[in-house]
């Protein structure tokens, strides 16, 4: 194929592209013909070694500096309180708490205690566990919506204390707590949230 | 239409050993807000488009953008991140402001090392899982290897690699928001535990907790906001090989590639003659060096000859690194390359204290990912936007 | 305003539960295909761009370093982007404003992923992708917010599963006509509702599988687009926009970040009709619902009413907007980032006749592609047209 040196007028910089001449679909290529590469493998070949392997566990550890806002969260947590930050020009009562509103791009007013109670905004009975395990009884996730923060204000957490059966979309639940010597400052400071009858 | 684009905002948190006080979203929102303030813009009304330079495994999370919008202000915005150093960022915001459909763009890039336990084990992570992993060196080695070579085919000497050390921590001393500035001498090299020789720990830019956010602008939108923009007349980015096996350890030609884009760009044809000062990568001693002759910044004497005779310093010819560089301020990983184009937008605001540069008026900001890698990223600014001199 | 930018070329692997190649092989494949589609070479591209997910699945820190040779970039000028699942089509939009800028004249962009490395399960690592401190000391499961959402969305709408269900019959039914498609199957919606609970309302057939493969695009300015091809596919329109990290705090009844991409990509596109201006769609469908949600978010419909377009008909390949002719992400894989390039490179099939078995007779003219990833949280968008 022949190659021309074509100046490129559409580029600012005045570079030269080489290009080939004007073509519709290469002749010799066909996508109804074309071969797709990948080749697929399964258990057994793995297994029976019909492939090489390497093999590595990473030494990945890190440990998180909390901050303010999350570390005055932790805090009341580990005091069996759920605080909650507000922000003065838009009006919202906010959680999990940070030091900036993200819609009005300013630091936050002020701290706010919020109640242990709330309302379910969606939940799942989930029957596989994070690394794939099957279980019988179903761990139950949660958005929970905290009373006293801005409608919509929601933690996720999890469920307990309840017939999966009746859990619904609307439902009041309160936190279930650990006793005050377990608790260390943790979301896992509340075991799980149980409807209020 | 015009071509021109601008840096209008800069902002940054000091860069620290350890920031227990913060949580990264605290440093972010930090830096965010000085270089918001800097620029004079509302980042909820101002902005169109938001770059973030990040890597999940430095940060211990997954797709770890989910995490950059709300402390920048970019919530429900057009926010992307980059895979890449902090100047990977600019020329992405650079690309983006120059297709004419965005007028302001903001760049972030932050690190907290301190929060990683391991990481010489998260680093190893970095490594090619098939063929290098499995001999379980500590990824220093590839420096020790490279440092090696160089200085057997340069004939740049270890007392070299240490001067640029002395030099670039001496100068961080004068710098309020480094992390590493230290008085060293020639003797402390001699009692310095060896890392992977020739590599000592002095060799080695440690690092550091820091953010560091920069506002930049089309022309028509920096005139607008700022007296005195400071303009990016060249950027050029480019990858060399990221396997071990196919390296040249001594020319890393991907540096001269990224610099030959960004010079064409700028119109530079005598980067000694033509730009003021550099910033560019230190993170081991010896890259300065590698990186200065890559650059085509050395006179003809030699990169070595260059620090051995002062050329470098601070008052001398062709002063490189002024901030006081990775080794001085510390090594910020995703940042490193975000916090030299703050330091040396100072410099040609003249803002420098008393680091400042007489007559600054371009400057060459070079950035390399570190290891296993062979990605680098050149820009030069300016402060008139022509092509200055000296 | 910029410069035109047209699709010239396209390429990929097939989708398959685990390859024997590793991801810079996968890359290679999909690359050489493109530029064989062309009828280019790798000297006459000038910059590479590439999307991959996690790193986490591979196990490799700076996995876009990793992946760079395969991807064609050594000694070009090279960057990788991510925005979690919505890379993919996010890639496109990269490619675009490379070109656009007038910097850069070709773009070859590659989207790759290798799921299989990670052991026991891919879904494994996406612990990961959750608030180290409020979230991941429970234990939490992707599934949870697939299911979180699901669950909302219904009980907003009132809608059912039994109409849902029929988008994942829809899209492993198309699969069948996808060479490269990994778990195409003739499904029913008797089969969907009896398969496995994973975390209620999904099931398991609901869900699209973990996968290999790598998809890649050839890009380029107009002028070279006309010397390359007579059928240039031009990207008409980007938008991307990334929400609020705090999901908790949002309803997840409506994607509004989808909305926003779409609005910044429409915009660009002069597109005031979406639901007809738009002729064929391919959006994000990792879970059968999730089609519906984006179909909604960009705006080819109202809130709570893709399900009837679903019964209709309105989406098969042969109503009047087709919705993920290829089979979408539930029939042909999930290899995250491949997939979302996988739906350009069927639209810029389908919009020069192409496609094969999966062609739509009607002769579109125009398509969107859109991919969503992260928390429930990124909308990527791209309007192409012919």
């Amino acid at each position: 194929m022949k190659k021309s040196n074509i100046k490129n007028q559409s580029s600012s910089e005045g570079r030269e592209v080489r290009i080939e001449h004007k073509k519709s679909l290469s002749p010799h290529y066909s996508l109804l013909t074309t071969k797709f590469q990948g080749v697929g493998l399964s258990d057994d070949d793995i297994k029976k070694g019909k492939v090489c392997t390497t093999h590595w566990i990473g030494d990945t550890k890190y440990a998180w500096d909390q901050g303010i806002a999350i570390g005055k969260y932790l805090e009341g947590l580990k005091h069996g309180k759920i605080l909650g930050v507000e922000c003065h020009k838009c009006g919202r009562k906010m959680v999990p708490p940070r030091m900036f509103c993200e819609w009005c791009f300013k630091t936050i007013d002020g701290w706010v205690e919020l109640f242990d109670t709330g309302v379910v905004n969606t939940f799942s009975l989930c029957y596989v566990t994070w690394d794939v395990k099957r279980v019988k009884e179903p761990q139950i996730p949660a958005v929970i919506e905290i009373d006293g923060a801005s409608k919509g204000m929601g933690i996720m957490h999890l469920l307990g204390e309840v017939n999966p059966k009746k859990v619904y979309i609307g439902m009041k639940v309160k936190a279930v707590w650990k006793s005050e010597k377990e608790r260390e400052g943790a979301i896992t400071d509340i075991l799980y949230w149980k409807p209020i009858k | 239409m015009s071509d021109r684009v601008a840096i209008i905002g800069i902002g940054a948190t000091q860069f620290r050993s350890i920031s227990p006080d913060l949580s990264y979203k605290e440093l972010m929102f930090e830096a965010a807000v000085k270089a918001y303030e800097d620029a004079g813009i509302n980042p909820r009304k101002d902005v169109d488009t938001f770059v973030t330079c990040a890597e999940d495994y430095i940060e211990g999370t997954s797709i770890f953008d989910e995490y950059v919008p709300d402390q920048i202000g970019a919530a429900l915005k057009p926010v992307h991140t980059i895979g890449g150093d902090g100047l990977h960022g600019l020329a992405t915001a650079f690309l983006q402001i120059r297709t004419g459909r965005f007028e302001v763009a903001v760049i972030e890039a932050h690190c907290k090392p301190s929060n990683m336990l391991t990481p010489d084990g998260i680093e190893a992570c970095g490594q090619d899982p098939i063929y290098n992993r499995p001999l379980e060196l500590n990824t220093h080695f590839i420096a020790g290897l490279e440092m090696n070579r160089f200085c057997y085919e340069t004939g740049i000497t270890y007392d070299h690699c240490a001067k640029v050390v002395i030099k670039n921590r001496k100068n961080a001393l004068n710098n309020p928001i480094a992390g590493r500035a230290a008085k060293l001498t020639l003797d402390d090299f001699k009692y310095a535990d060896g890392i992977a020789c020739p590599l000592t720990d002095l060799d080695v830019a440690q690092p550091v907790d820091g953010a560091v956010v920069i506002v930049i602008a089309s022309e028509a939108k920096a005139q607008a906001l700022k007296k005195n923009p400071i303009w990016i007349t060249g950027i050029g980015w480019c990858n060399g090989t990221p396997s071990l096996e196919s390296r040249d350890w001594v020319r890393p030609e991907y540096v001269t590639k990224a610099a030959e884009m960004a010079y064409q760009m700028a119109k530079i044809t005598d980067p000694r003659k033509e730009i003021c000062f550099a910033e560019i990568d230190d993170r081991y001693s010896y890259k300065e060096l590698q990186h200065m002759m890559a650059l085509k910044l050395c006179c003809e004497c030699g990169a070595g000859q260059c620090i051995e005779r002062g050329i470098t310093d601070i008052r001398g010819e062709f002063p490189v690194n002024p901030s006081g560089g990775a080794l001085g301020m510390g090594y910020l990983y995703e940042a490193t390359g975000l916090a030299r184009l703050y330091c040396a937008v100072e410099q040609l605001r003249g803002d420098a204290g008393k680091n400042q540069i007489k007559n600054a008026k371009t400057a060459l900001i070079q950035a390399w990912r570190g290891l296993p890698t062979t990605s680098a990223v050149v820009t030069i600014l300016s402060v008139s936007g022509g092509n200055d001199g000296k | 305003m910029g410069n035109r930018v047209a699709i010239v070329g396209a390429g990929m692997t097939k989708f398959v539960r685990r390859a024997q190649e590793t991801g810079k092989e996968l890359s290679y494949h999909a690359a050489k295909m493109a530029l064989e589609s062309c009828g280019m070479t790798l000297d006459q591209i000038d910059a590479v761009v590439l999307g991959t997910a996690p790193d986490t699945f591979d196990g490799v820190h700076m996995k876009g370093e990793y992946l760079s040779d395969g991807a064609g970039a050594w000694g070009k000028p090279y960057m990788r982007s991510y925005v979690g699942g919505g890379t993919g089509v996010f890639s496109v939009a990269q490619g675009w404003y490379h070109i656009a800028s007038g910097l850069i004249d070709t773009c070859l962009v590659v989207c790759e992923e290798k799921m299989s490395s990670y052991q026991p399960h891919a879904q494994a690592a996406f612990l990961t992708i959750f608030d180290h401190t409020t979230e991941r000391p429970l234990k939490p499961n992707l599934l949870w917010i697939f299911a979180l959402e699901m669950n909302r969305y219904m009980n907003t709408y009132g809608l059912r599963k039994e109409d849902i269900a029929l988008v994942a019959v829809k899209n492993k039914n198309n699969a069948l006509d996808h060479p490269c498609a990994q778990i195409a199957k003739a499904v029913t919606v008797k089969d969907i509702l009896n398969s496995e609970v994973l975390a209620w309302p999904v099931q398991r057939l609901d869900v699209s599988p973990v996968s290999d493969g790598a998809v890649a695009l050839i890009l380029t300015n107009e002028t070279i687009a006309h010397r390359v091809t007579n059928k240039p596919v031009w990207v008409e329109g980007v938008g991307w926009a990334l929400d609020t990290s705090y999901w908790t705090n949002r309803d997840l009844c409506y994607p509004r970040y989808v909305e926003e991409a779409a609005r910044m990509a429409y915009k660009m596109a002069g597109i005031t009709d979406p639901r007809h201006q738009i002729h064929v769609a391919e959006p994000y469908d990792p879970f059968d619902y999730k089609e519906l949600h984006h179909m909604e978010g960009l705006m080819l419909c109202g809130k709570g009413e893709a399900p009837q377009l679903t019964v209709d008909g309105v989406t098969q390949r042969d109503g009047e907007l087709p919705t993920c002719p290829s089979g979408g992400l539930l029939g042909v894989g999930n290899p995250i980032a491949a997939a979302g390039l996988m739906k350009v490179a069927e639209l810029f099939w389908q919009l020069r006749g192409e496609a094969g078995k999966r062609q739509i007779a009607r002769k579109p003219k125009r398509g969107v592609a859109q991919a969503w990833g992260d928390l429930m949280q990124v909308g990527t968008v791209v309007v192409v047209g012919i």
